[in-house]
């Protein structure tokens, strides 16, 4: 090994792998159960607490408010809600049961310190039925400061990435990884593990490759950890096939919410259709889903983009045209309308600055006043998320009271591993929790996994042969650097090993033009996801390969292994369902129709770390609250 | 390169074992050069452009350059961070200043206590209720679908 590293061993109860929402909402609850009961909680976060997940920048709205105790929704319509968005896909089990508390999580929140937009009444602003407003520049880090103070800084290890599951068995054992920053690597010890590293970013082609590489509209540090990390346990994944692509503000990537929800802003094509109105038949292909109120995320994409196919772009955001509807009551009185005017503004520019930096500068840029001018929507590049409009993530059991048997196994949010638990982004087909809906769901996981090593209170039994294998296996790519940086007179062209930057490349390569990305329209079939499948493999084969000069790529090494596991993952379940039910995200050109018949259901993915097979099990859909 | 770290302004955070901008970015980029004692972005291609690092300097030694790719040049937008609140001033490329100050938080920073002040007395372990509820719900029992 060319660096000396040191080995350190932190044996725990309970491990939180992760700092963002979903772990930061672990970290209190699961602090208040194990005080109780003389248990340990750990935390190891990749980044540093303050600023680490896909908060990390801010947000300008909560997503998931319901407003149960005011009476204004209830969890039964949410789920509701989140079942017609997935195209008929979802456990309602557990959509219901972050529903029911999530509405407690957000006045914690407020609690701590988050500011909430409130109108004359006190009562939150709503941007839409289930969205408030808030001015959240410091959401991540007042949310980060409630989870540290409960854990305390001696339980918190920072700047190290965990890479690999340990395991005792069928059961959960630990997990291992190491610093960034310094020589170490890391064995944690304990009897539970909840995986909260979020979704993945950077598996398919973005649409900016150049420096824009970072513009990315989910981070591009959330890079598959959670997926791999379940996998690699041997969890049942669900939902793999349901990527979500956003239609954002182009290139930056700013927020479309408040604008077609807060300002009821219209989007028209380059010849001031409105695709929405104008392609309104075409919803009628797509079953029952088609007809409902809001239409699924995907619909509307797939309408834009058959726009954008016909040669009908760009799409606008018709930001001038909203602005002047909202002004327009005020506008006998010049004063009146004067302040309205600038408060629409500071909204209007308070929404990119708290979340999407990148696009306020854009505007700035391009001299864009969103009250004069009309700014490009584009779809973006897929993305891995369970928390948005997507459902990828591990198949958890749910809660006890609610779930049929076919959804229970044991403890709330456990995966079929036992003692290891997955949140947010990592636990699938309860999509629609957001940022608030995670942190909540953090916090079930929490208290479950605390009873879980209440009942079952033995440490494992880690094998340290193995882990000195993980170790070799974890440095390898720097050994394999200097073993050959000596053979070629530039260190970025050595046919003895790959860099991170390239391998990466690789795999969004092959999943843009095989697996329905940005330059394939969005569009796959048999043929393409075969030859990905053969991509993959010599991929696969090529990340024993991988070299790292330091640290920190060595970091990126790692990195683009989790992506490409989840790439693959992707791929196989793509394949597996024989029709296409979420057009906006991917089209099946082979199967180019919704099949209620024999694709309403759940199709899953294992990885068995005994045989390394993989397998697809479906999984029946079934709806509990009609 | 999205964030950038001017020469003048930055100290290294005077010496200490890391500076500011490098316990914030959550992607690890920013590093400190040692000998010069000055920090930099070291993969502006991997920047998502947060400004976690700029709104954590304690010298406003760093500020934003629109990514090289797709931003036409000359604009410029950066925060000013205090304990409650942030102001932003923004450039456009033709010269037009805008000024805003929004609010960050409404609590002393550090306070934040877990239970938010509602009363934490659940001993359930078996119950659906997280450790502040019913309470935090502000309703008298947990929500439960009708059968």
């Amino acid at each position: 090994m060319p660096l000396n590293v040191e080995t350190v061993e932190v044996t725990t109860d309970l491990l939180l792998v992760g700092g963002g929402m979903s772990a930061c909402g672990a970290a209190v609850e699961a602090s208040y159960w194990a005080k109780k009961h003389g248990l340990k909680v750990t935390l190891v976060d990749k980044a540093s607490m303050d600023r680490s997940g896909a908060v990390a920048m801010g947000l300008s709205a909560i997503n998931q408010y319901l407003g149960v105790g005011k009476g204004k929704n209830t969890p039964e319509q949410y789920v509701d809600y989140v079942k017609q968005d997935m195209m008929g896909i979802a456990r309602d089990d557990l959509v219901y049961n972050i529903a029911r508390h999530v509405d407690g999580t957000v006045h914690l929140f407020e609690k701590w310190g988050l500011p909430i937009w409130k109108d004359e009444n006190g009562e939150y602003v709503n941007e839409g039925r289930w969205q408030i407003m808030i001015n959240g520049e410091s959401y991540k880090v007042i949310v980060a400061e409630a989870a540290k103070n409960a854990l305390g800084m001696d339980n918190i290890y920072e700047r190290v990435f965990i890479i690999e599951p340990l395991l005792d068995g069928d059961r959960i054992a630990g997990a291992v990884g190491f610093s960034v920053r310094e020589e170490k690597f890391y064995v944690f010890k304990a009897k539970a593990v909840i995986t909260c590293m979020g979704g993945a970013v950077g598996v398919f082609k973005p649409r900016s490759t150049g420096e824009g590489l970072g513009r990315s509209w989910y981070p591009p540090f959330s890079t598959g950890s959670s997926a791999y990390f379940t996998m690699k346990a041997g969890a049942e994944m669900t939902c793999q096939e349901v990527r979500f692509i956003p239609v954002r503000f182009k290139d930056a990537y700013g927020p479309v919410g408040a604008w077609f929800l807060l300002f009821k802003s219209r989007a028209t094509n380059a010849f001031g259709g409105e695709y929405m109105v104008e392609r309104k038949d075409e919803l009628k292909k797509w079953g029952p889903y088609g007809q409902v109120k809001p239409i699924p995320a995907n619909l509307r994409n797939w309408l834009g983009m058959l726009d954008e196919f016909e040669g009908k772009g760009p799409l606008f955001m018709r930001t001038e045209e909203a602005i002047a509807n909202l002004a327009e009551a005020y506008k006998d009185d010049p004063k009146a309308f004067k302040k309205k005017m600038k408060e629409l503004e500071a909204e209007a520019w308070e929404d990119f600055l708290d979340m999407t930096i990148a696009q306020a500068l854009l505007w700035a840029a391009t001299n864009t006043e969103p009250e004069k001018k009309s700014s490009e929507i584009a779809a973006a590049e897929p993305y891995f998320i369970g928390s948005h409009s997507g459902a990828t993530g591990a198949w958890v059991s749910g809660p006890e009271d609610i779930a049929p048997e076919e959804y229970q196994w044991g403890y709330c949010n456990m995966t079929t591993v036992k003692g290891l638990f997955a949140a947010g982004d990592a636990s699938g087909a309860s999509a629609h929790k957001f940022s608030s809906g995670s942190c909540t769901e953090g916090r079930i996981a929490a208290k479950a996994a605390i009873r879980y090593i209440v009942e079952n209170n033995e440490q494992p039994n880690v094998d340290m042969a193995k882990v000195e294998e993980l170790k070799k296996l974890t440095y390898r790519p720097m050994e394999l650097f200097e073993e050959h940086k000596d053979f070629t007179t530039d260190p970025e062209v050595n046919p003895n090993y790959i860099l991170p930057k390239m391998f990466m490349f690789r795999i969004q390569k092959a999943m843009d033009e095989y697996v329905g990305g940005v330059s394939a329209n969005f569009t796959t079939n048999e043929a393409k996801l075969n030859r990905a499948m053969e991509l993959l493999q010599w991929l696969k084969e090529d990340s024993e390969k991988l070299a790292a000069r330091n640290l920190h790529e060595l970091m990126r090494c790692w990195e683009n292994i989790h992506r490409m596991w989840q790439a693959e993952s992707h791929t196989r379940t793509i394949m597996a369902r024989k029709e296409t039910r979420w057009p906006g995200y991917y089209f099946r050109a082979d199967y180019p129709t919704l099949d209620e018949e024999n694709w309403k259901k759940f199709v899953n993915i294992k990885w068995d770390p005994n045989t390394q097979e993989w397998e697809i099990i479906e999984r029946p859909v079934i709806d509990l609250l009609k | 390169m999205p964030t950038f770290v001017m020469t003048e302004k930055c100290d290294g955070c005077k010496g200490q074992d890391k500076t500011a901008c490098m316990h914030a970015c959550p992607n690890d980029l920013m590093v400190l050069d040692k000998e010069k004692m000055k920090a930099y972005n070291r993969h502006p291609e991997y920047c998502w452009e947060c400004l976690c690092c700029a709104k954590a300097c304690p010298q406003q030694a760093m500020d934003l350059r629109g990514y090289a790719d797709f931003v036409p040049m000359g604009a410029t937008c950066t925060p000013l961070r205090g304990s409650d609140n942030i102001m932003w001033t923004i450039r456009f490329r033709n010269g037009m200043i805008k000024r805003f100050k929004f609010p960050i938080r409404t609590t002393e920073e550090g306070t934040a206590e877990p239970s938010g002040g509602f009363p934490a007395d659940q001993e359930d372990l078996n119950s659906p209720a997280l450790f502040t509820e019913p309470a935090s719900l502000l309703m008298d029992e947990i929500p439960a679908p009708k059968k």
